[in-house]
């Protein structure tokens, strides 16, 4: 038993529960988003299992594939395929079965819901990690497709079409994954140039990171904005989306007049943050 | 000093009190005591929401004791606009100026005491009149006796205002450990104070 336990911490800590988590509560969120007027607990519960299956899946495939750069990054030596504790064969096989687990699981439910999911899934693992990421520091708009694709699935299952609103969040996403992907690559700047990643901050500097990273804040609330404009979501929640996106304002333009690891640590947290609350909010004002 | 787990929490459940109020609003409102009150529990939401990222170094800020005035300047503006027509403008006008006076006396360095005395002004008058006019409201029977929360949060904000904004200029009344021990706490009693205040206008 304590064995069993064990191996499913190790498991655990493959699929990056808090990054998967964030994911499917916006997955979960472009469901809600669609307002359907009848909801049944099985479709929920279906789309939560598909979706975690098959970001987990694909998790857990990139850190199969980038063992080598874990473990000379001083962040991640420590995770378990990087420190042998876990087989990279045996986490290949994990991964594969939970996407190919998810992607099944989506495409029964809906075809063009398994669509998407399978499309967020092929751009993740193929486009980003096996063939841009050690390329190029603009791999970072595939990653953040893929960081879209949850969300436009989530509403795709909701809606039974692709539309303009789930296009809106899909785009908000895409453009939030800077602001979280960027403090994090300056705040592990060294980690990332000893494993030979090229990133923004190492090939355009901090100052032009830091106004990539304020850019793209307005967009991805402006995008937020007006999908829940779109969507019909209440003033009242409007109002708490308007103060919480002028918090990550106020630290994106703060990060580039006042830079410092504290503003940038804090405007990392803070996007987490904003995402949850934003998509906590779109799901509650639909109840 | 560092945050415990116990003030992150009470400062959690004090954006979320903070948050529910954002939400639900005041019934009946006008444009813009609804934003004044937005802003002054979105300060205090991000605020709370940076505290628990940052722990207490988020207070160093030199913009603290400028975002620390604004709480007390907006909801005041939000009460006077509400409750005394008559003063409107004038209490706007000072709001705008008030504010003006504070970025301006907190963006340049100065020798003389002028930062200080126009922060005590600002602060003390925004701070007595959320402490004082729900009260003045009460007593003359023109809301009811629950609103006067909101007097007891204002009489609570302003304490806490002036115990931040009097440390960062230097000249700290009570010892900088007390003041952020006590702080959570009093954030959350004045946020709820506010919101079980404004649910019965």
């Amino acid at each position: 038993m304590a064995e069993l336990v064990a191996k499913f911490r190790l498991y655990w800590s493959l699929t990056k529960s808090l990054q998967t988590g964030l994911l499917l509560a916006t997955g979960l969120a472009g469901y809600m988003s669609a307002r359907c007027p009848v909801m049944h607990w099985y479709d929920f519960l279906g789309l939560a299992v598909s979706l975690s299956l098959a970001i987990a899946g694909s998790t857990i495939i990139n850190m199969w594939y980038d063992r080598d750069i874990d473990a000379v990054m001083n962040r991640t030596h420590h995770r378990p395929i990087a420190d042998g504790r876990v087989a990279p064969a045996e986490a290949l096989r994990l991964g594969l079965v939970f996407s190919v687990l998810g992607v099944g699981m989506a495409t029964a439910m809906s075809p063009l819901y398994g669509l998407v999911v399978f499309a967020g899934l092929f751009f993740d693992v193929v486009i980003y990690t096996l063939w841009l990421k050690r390329r190029t520091c603009w791999s970072i708009i595939w990653g953040g497709i893929a960081g879209g694709m949850p969300i436009l699935a989530g509403r795709v299952f909701g809606t039974g079409s692709i539309d303009g609103i789930g296009i809106l969040l899909t785009l908000a996403v895409l453009f939030w994954i800077p602001t979280h992907i960027l403090t994090f690559t300056m705040r592990y700047f060294d980690d990332y140039q000893a494993a030979k990643i090229p990133t923004f901050s190492s090939t355009y500097g901090f100052h032009s990171t830091r106004l990539t990273i304020a850019i793209s804040s307005v967009v991805a609330a402006a995008c937020i904005a007006t999908a829940g404009i779109l969507i019909g979501i209440e003033w009242g929640f409007l109002r708490l989306l308007a103060v919480l996106t002028g918090g990550l304002l106020i630290l994106a333009v703060a990060s580039i007049f006042r830079p410092s690891e504290r503003v940038n640590f804090g405007l990392f947290k803070y996007a987490s943050m904003y995402m949850l609350g934003a998509m906590l909010l779109i799901s509650l004002s639909a109840l | 000093m560092k945050i415990t787990i116990i003030n992150r929490l009470i400062l959690l459940v004090m954006c979320h009190v903070a948050g529910y109020q954002i939400i639900t609003g005041v019934e009946g409102l006008a444009t813009l005591p609804m934003i004044a009150y937005t802003v002054g529990f979105g300060i205090l939401l991000v605020a709370g929401l940076l505290i628990i990222i940052l722990g207490y170094d988020a207070l160093d800020s030199p913009v603290v004791v400028i975002l620390s005035t604004v709480i007390p300047l907006s909801l005041s503006l939000g009460l006077v606009w509400e409750n005394l027509a008559r003063y409107q403008t004038l209490y706007l006008v000072f709001v705008i100026l008030g504010f003006l006076a504070i970025v301006i006396t907190r963006s340049f360095p100065m020798k003389t005491k002028l930062p200080v005395i126009v922060l005590a002004c600002v602060h003390g008058i925004a701070g007595m009149t959320i402490f004082l006019l729900p009260f003045f409201l009460v007593f003359t029977g023109r809301v009811d006796p629950g609103f006067a929360l909101v007097g007891l949060g204002g009489a609570l904000i302003g304490l806490g205002g002036l115990l931040l904004s009097f440390l960062k200029t230097g000249k700290p009344i009570l010892s900088r450990i007390t003041i952020l021990k006590i702080l959570p706490g009093l954030l959350l009693v004045t946020t709820a104070a506010f919101v079980l205040g404004f649910s019965r206008a």
